[in-house]
């Protein structure tokens, strides 16, 4: 009897098969092939690609903590910037003035982002919707506004000058600048998801979700609200924290512009775009965002010759781009790029069937 | 003293036209629940719409005026129906975001058609110094207080007396008790955000008047949050009280202390009201259910 063999659901034998993150050869296959191309993408691209990866690696590490606190845990957060430069100052202060190590400083950057986090969550224990995105609106107004004047900060220069990184004795060279980089930031982004991933397995990442889906209810069972949103701002800024210290080595320059609210609602758009709720989502997100520019770029340069407004509306036409994308994908994708490749492998494990 | 009085007109002007961008916003939130993060981009529509219409094509003021009004209720009604309706019951996340999405959409729009560059516009008012007590304001800012004054008065009468404005309380009150004594809930959707463009294009237009048309009007958008958060988002004389308290705090900050300050003092203003009355000074605690 020949019959196309459907798998009709996953079962476990043991608790231990059970835990895994990837059971199925299928699973296990893709997260080999991806790490082949993963490994491959430096030997292929220049360093123009090099460093806008880079810049989405940076990007997808601050889009997960993101994630945590607003997709995860139904907290709207509009301070994403004002935290960024909490985390890059912290890093880059503490190298370059007080000549800490650089693993050490990037760890205080983390603790220290998120205990303002922390503090800065606080109206959310007793705010909802609108009026936590107002406060948090004003947490960026104040972070920023104390950055821009604290003359400790910058000692009246304006901006930061960081060192080139150096790690237990490993620097970074001139001439392998990104490829460097790609490589280290690579290995810590695969550390963040995967931490990520686990906190939703465990008792608190639970409680985060309960939150998210009925703060009430999710009371009434037990969750206790003031440590599950206070934990939630904590753990999402923590990984914040960590993509600021790290942008501020990568870019070897901190300064205030770079954290505006401009940021904050960048860095909203990559887990709109990517999937609220989604580890993978906030990857494909900060990806799409951080090349979504330099697409619009090549696409004006192509209607050039058609429209030649578009080149000299540069500006304007990506901002506008950027605005459409985030429209488009919440009128008819709300669940995000991580929803369309969960559509697709779908569609091949029923095939030939609808469903 | 003469320096308090000074301050005290600036921000009550200043006020004014934050009343009128917040009466906007409180509208759309009242009908419909959105929070519009693109009011300060409505702002700034009004403002070149009418700069087009008066200077560009050197039009008369109340056909620039008028011609203004009916750019700003297309562009409100059109938002409406193609972004927000499909919108309806999602997220509060996600209609904060789309309404982002919006405003970077505008604000880009308004960039192709005039550029960067700031735009000087003829003044609407006359500008001379006026004795008021021992000290001189220009007369412009009186100008700019007196007609805010007059056009959130016709708003407050609107929404007293008028048949619309008597719906469109009863929509914001309760949806479905509304549509069941006959109200179209969706022509007052509709409504409400070409009104609420309107009161946004008089605001652009007399913020215009007292500074520049420039892309800069956005930021003035951003402040509506703290207006709207002091006056509660349900009651329109809680928006214009807080639209006056912001607009003098800004100015006497300002004047008094440091004008980077002042730029901030309104959201700090905010954390310590929500910290202490989180549903602001006239908004009413709404009992939640499960």
């Amino acid at each position: 009897m020949v019959m196309a063999a459907v798998q009709t659901g996953r079962y476990h034998r043991s608790y231990k098969s059970e835990l895994r993150l990837w059971n199925t050869t299928p699973q296990i296959t893709r997260m080999i092939i991806l790490a082949i191309v993963l490994v491959l993408i430096p030997l292929v691209f220049d360093n123009y690609w090099m460093a806008l990866f880079n810049t989405a690696l940076i990007a997808s590490i601050g889009a997960i903590g993101l994630n945590i606190l607003v997709g995860f845990t139904g907290q709207i957060s509009l301070g994403q910037g004002g935290f960024l430069a909490v985390g890059a100052f912290t890093s880059a202060i503490l190298t370059d003035r007080m000549g800490v190590p650089v693993f050490f400083s990037i760890l205080g950057a983390v603790l220290l982002t998120a205990a303002v986090g922390m503090i800065f969550g606080l109206p959310a224990l007793r705010l909802k919707g609108l009026y936590l995105a107002i406060a948090t609106l004003a947490s960026q107004m104040v972070i920023i506004f104390i950055v821009r004047r604290w003359e400790f900060l910058t000692e009246g220069q304006g901006f930061v000058d960081v060192m080139r990184l150096e790690v237990f004795g490993f620097s970074i060279t001139r001439a392998n600048f990104e490829q460097q980089w790609y490589m280290i930031l690579l290995v810590i982004t695969i550390i963040a998801a995967f931490i990520a991933t686990n906190i939703f397995r465990t008792g608190v990442g639970r409680s985060f979700m309960a939150v998210r889906d009925q703060d009430i209810a999710a009371s009434a069972i037990g969750v206790n609200l003031t440590r599950a949103k206070i934990t939630a701002f904590g753990v999402s800024n923590g990984f914040v924290g960590l993509a600021g210290a790290l942008m501020a080595h990568y870019t070897e320059i901190v300064s205030w512009e770079r954290f505006t609210l401009d940021i904050s609602i960048q860095y909203l758009a990559m887990i709109i775009v990517g999937g609220l709720g989604s580890v993978a989502g906030s990857i494909y997100g900060a990806t799409f965002i951080t090349l979504l520019p330099v697409l619009t770029r090549m696409a004006a340069d192509e209607l050039g010759g058609v429209a030649p407004a578009l080149r000299q509306q540069l500006p304007a036409f990506e901002h506008a781009i950027f605005g459409l994308t985030i429209i488009v994908f919440l009128i008819f994708e709300p669940k995000g790029l991580n929803r369309i490749w969960e559509r697709i492998k779908e569609y091949f494990r029923y095939w030939p069937f609808r469903y | 003293m003469s320096q308090f009085l000074v301050l005290l007109i600036y921000g009550l002007s200043e006020g004014g036209i934050l009343a009128l961008a917040a009466l906007g916003f409180v509208l759309i939130y009242k009908a419909t629940g959105v929070i519009n993060f693109a009011q300060g981009e409505f702002l700034l529509i009004g403002a070149y719409t009418f700069y087009a219409a008066f200077v560009l094509f050197q039009l008369p003021v109340v056909v620039a005026l008028l011609i203004g009004v009916v750019v700003a209720v297309i562009v409100g009604v059109l938002v409406e129906r193609l972004i927000l309706r499909p919108m309806v019951g999602q997220s509060h996340i996600s209609i904060i975001m789309v309404t982002i999405g919006l405003a970077a959409v505008l604000s880009s729009i308004v960039q192709m058609f005039f550029g960067t560059q700031p735009r000087s516009m003829p003044n609407l008012f006359p500008t001379a110094a006026v004795p008021v007590l021992e000290g001189t304001v220009p007369a412009n800012r009186l100008w700019v207080l007196a007609v805010a004054a007059v056009v959130l008065t016709l708003l407050t009468l609107f929404f007293q007396k008028s048949k619309h404005g008597i719906a469109m309380r009863s929509v914001a009150d309760d949806e479905q008790a509304a549509m069941t004594v006959g109200i179209s809930v969706r022509r007052i959707f509709t409504m409400s955000w070409g009104l609420a463009a309107v009161s946004a294009l008089v605001a652009g237009v007399l913020l215009a008047d007292l500074t520049t048309v420039e892309m800069g009007i956005v930021n003035f958008g951003l402040m509506v949050f703290p207006v709207v958060i002091l006056g509660g988002l349900d009651s329109v004389p809680g928006t214009i009280v807080g639209g006056l308290t912001i607009g003098l705090i800004t100015q006497f900050t300002s004047g008094y202390f440091d004008p980077g300050l002042a730029e901030i003092v309104p959201y700090i203003v905010l954390v310590l009201i929500l910290l202490v009355r989180p549903y602001g000074i006239f908004g009413e605690k709404r009992i939640e259910r499960v």
